[in-house]
């Protein structure tokens, strides 16, 4: 079935709680769709504290680039000890002490500030690795993907230099594979979809922080759907607010044990249940009408 | 007063069930530990949904600021734009002529409130979320929420860390026990800071494995010593076997394996740990003779000090 | 001598309070004269960073040595670089308990 698409379309895979399958679904959805549009797919596993899209797609990675902020380095020859660079640093990261002025690294955010603000023109930047950026492609499927450094706190940076480091790319299609949670990761990760797919479990877990996610559209007025996974009967909460807020309920797969021992051998949805490339053949047809 | 942290790179493996059921067996285990709970996980917190928490004490929460423009003042000279490095800075439009942050792309760094030449940009606290001191079928509860899109800097898992460790100290408590959250950034690093001991719980799937070692990578960059739980193990006997062949190169003492237990689900339905929905079902006698062992790692098995 | 030690309530009285960075109240006591003021901790509502907050408020107050449970890596290169000497208070049980150890040379130097 060929679909045609002519505006660029970007579907985020998110689910507040982590552990739902968000990355089972956005990777089985695009090894779904791939053999039957024309158009150019791009996969982008924005969860990059713990990225795990590889592990069901393979891609071969053929590019890589390090991410990096700029952190200030005092010349202490210049340096006067006013502190005015401490004054304005918002995150404690450059402090003046006895005579000296120290850089605390791993609380910097990059900003420049103190640089900018110095009298003396003390400071200097120098880049500081944060992360690594890869590309390379799985099958027809480009792949991207974004990986933080061990003992870095903040991921929001990595996300947006992968998501420029893909823009000349300009797939037609991309799938955001985006981090668990509702916060700043997730918003930089989601920020600009045409759409949203909600991953749920029909749990008391899964539920409650869907209902948060599901906030993080709407603030961001993307719209969405659910797909509910690991079904065992019906979560009657669950059906109840999709039908109050006008969420579609895109689709459903059943709790079964041999899915989740398949997943835990590192195949992927499709390959168990092929029947479920049809299904998310269908949810990619429905979205691409929900958003016109 | 010992601190124990419980982490698991990926989410979904269990911590938060895992977690619960240690709180029960605290309170009414043998010997009993006087225990305190915190929630870290304030961006998507669970543990209250099977703890039966009452609330006693409700705050709210400001969590950094974010710079506003007056638009009174501003000049459109556009020197924020250009300073600005984290693309929050919306310039003028044909519905507005001054320019305009971007307060969910806003860092908070003030680079532009400084560089401002007409003094138009004010740094603004925002209220990010609630923090609450609970009382739970198993002790004091103090955990959070954060308001959909807000920055989880690791500073509101600290302020719940915080009067969970002062309330500890009040009442002479031996334990602090923290639910952690997935992924290993800052909300992560402010979780396992200043623990004594770090639980991975993980579980036998390839994404399980791989988060697990940066979760691992994460506690020791901290300094802190780190253990294993294996979660689902019997999901997939030959990564369990994997996992626990990881572990024992890297030096990292698998403390247990717990067998998936669909009734840990169906307690959870209830609002309850496994521990308290079924306890003698597969999952809590595995997680019994684990507490046992953490208790013995934390030299707590004297009972109370 | 100055001395500034972490304590959970402005005054003599006070548990001590084991975080330096975290702590409730900073009290810069007179060892002879046990006169003290108090002080809030500016930093306890620092996401990151307040070990460093912490460590320069404490060393504008200009003491002689700083006295806390545990100093976590950023706090003591800030107070190392300030030519402040930390020590802990290992058993200590009060206020009074930590200075005449002090003055006895009894606490471990950081």
């Amino acid at each position: 079935m060929r679909m045609a698409n002519n505006n660029p379309l970007k579907i985020a895979v998110a689910s507040g709680k982590g552990g739902t399958g968000k990355t089972t679904i956005a990777t089985s959805f695009a090894l779904s769709i791939i053999n039957d549009i024309s158009e150019s797919l791009l996969f982008l596993d924005c969860d990059v504290e713990a990225p795990n899209a590889h592990l069901f797609l393979k891609p071969q990675l053929t590019e890589e680039k390090p991410v990096e902020i700029l952190i200030p380095e005092v010349n202490e020859s210049l340096c006067t000890h006013c502190g005015e660079c401490a004054k304005v640093c918002q995150f404690q990261a450059i402090a003046v002490l006895g005579n000296k002025t120290l850089v605390f690294p791993q609380l910097c955010h990059g900003c420049g500030s103190c640089t900018m603000i110095c009298p003396a023109n003390a400071i200097q930047e120098i880049p500081k690795s944060i992360g690594v950026l890869q590309k390379g492609t799985a099958g027809e499927i480009k792949f991207a993907r974004g990986v933080m450094d061990i003992g870095e706190p903040m991921a929001v940076p990595i996300i947006r230099q992968l998501k420029k480091w893909v823009a000349p790319l300009e797939p037609q299609i991309t799938i955001i594979d985006s981090p668990p949670g509702t916060s700043c990761p997730v918003v930089e990760s989601i920020r600009g979809s045409d759409f949203l797919i909600l991953v749920t479990e029909p749990t008391p877990f899964g539920f409650h922080d869907l209902k948060l996610a599901h906030q993080v559209a709407k603030d961001l007025q993307i719209p969405a759907g659910v797909i509910i996974n690991r079904e065992n009967g019906a979560f009657s909460e669950l059906e109840d607010y999709c039908k109050e807020e006008n969420l579609p309920i895109l689709m459903r797969v059943p709790f079964r044990r041999n899915i989740a021992e398949g997943i835990a051998k590192g195949r992927n949805l499709i390959e168990i249940l092929p029947e479920m490339s049809a299904s998310f053949q269908n949810i990619y047809h429905q979205i691409t009408t929900l958003v016109k | 007063m010992k601190q124990l942290v419980i982490l698991s790179g990926k989410g979904g493996t269990g911590k938060t069930s895992i977690t619960a059921a240690f709180a029960n067996l605290a309170k009414n285990g043998n010997p009993p530990i006087n225990a305190i709970l915190a929630d870290a996980d304030v961006d998507a917190a669970n543990l209250e949904l099977v703890t039966r928490p009452k609330r006693l004490e409700s705050h709210e929460f400001i969590g950094g600021e974010i710079a506003v423009i007056d638009p009174n003042r501003c000049h459109a000279c556009g020197i924020c734009e250009q300073v600005c490095r984290f693309d929050a800075v919306i310039p003028p439009d044909s519905s507005q002529a001054v320019y305009r942050i971007d307060p969910i792309a806003c860092d908070g760094c003030a680079a532009c409130v400084y560089q401002c030449p007409e003094y138009a940009i004010t740094m603004q606290p925002q209220k990010a979320g609630n923090w609450y001191h609970s009382l739970s079928l198993y002790g004091d509860l103090y955990h959070a929420d954060l308001i959909p899109a807000q920055e989880n800097s690791g500073k509101l898992v600290t302020v719940v860390k915080q009067n969970g460790r002062l309330r500890a100290l009040d009442t002479g408590a031996q334990l602090l026990i923290v639910d952690g959250p997935p992924g290993i950034g800052c909300p992560v690093i402010s979780a396992v800071a200043g623990a004594d001991l770090g639980l991975i719980v993980t579980e036998p799937t390839p994404a399980g494995s791989h988060d697990m070692e940066r979760a691992l990578q994460t506690i020791q960059h901290f300094r802190i010593p780190a253990l294993v739980v294996i979660n689902k193990a019997d999901l997939n006997r030959e990564k369990t076997a994997e996992i626990q062949n990881y572990c024992k190169e890297k030096q990292v003492e698998v403390l247990g394996e717990v067998p998936y237990d669909p009734l840990i689900s169906e307690g959870m339905k209830q609002g309850l740990d496994i521990v308290a929905y079924h306890s003698t079902s597969p999952a809590s006698q595995a997680i019994k003779a684990i507490w046992t062992k953490v208790l013995e790692r934390l030299s707590l098995l004297g009972g109370a000090s | 001598m100055k001395i500034a030690l972490t304590t959970t309530a402005p005054n003599l009285e006070a548990q001590l309070d084991p975080r330096f960075g975290r702590c409730a109240y900073v009290l810069i006591v007179d060892s002879e004269t046990l006169e003290f003021k108090a002080h809030p901790n500016p930093a306890l509502n620092s996401s990151g960073g307040a070990g460093i907050r912490m460590a320069q408020f404490v060393s504008d107050l200009k003491p002689d040595a700083v006295i806390s449970g545990d100093f976590g890596p950023n706090a003591a290169s800030a107070l190392q670089s300030a030519h402040l000497p930390m020590y802990l208070f290992g058993d200590s049980q009060s206020v009074k308990d930590v200075i005449e150890r002090f003055k006895s040379g009894k606490l471990t130097k950081v």
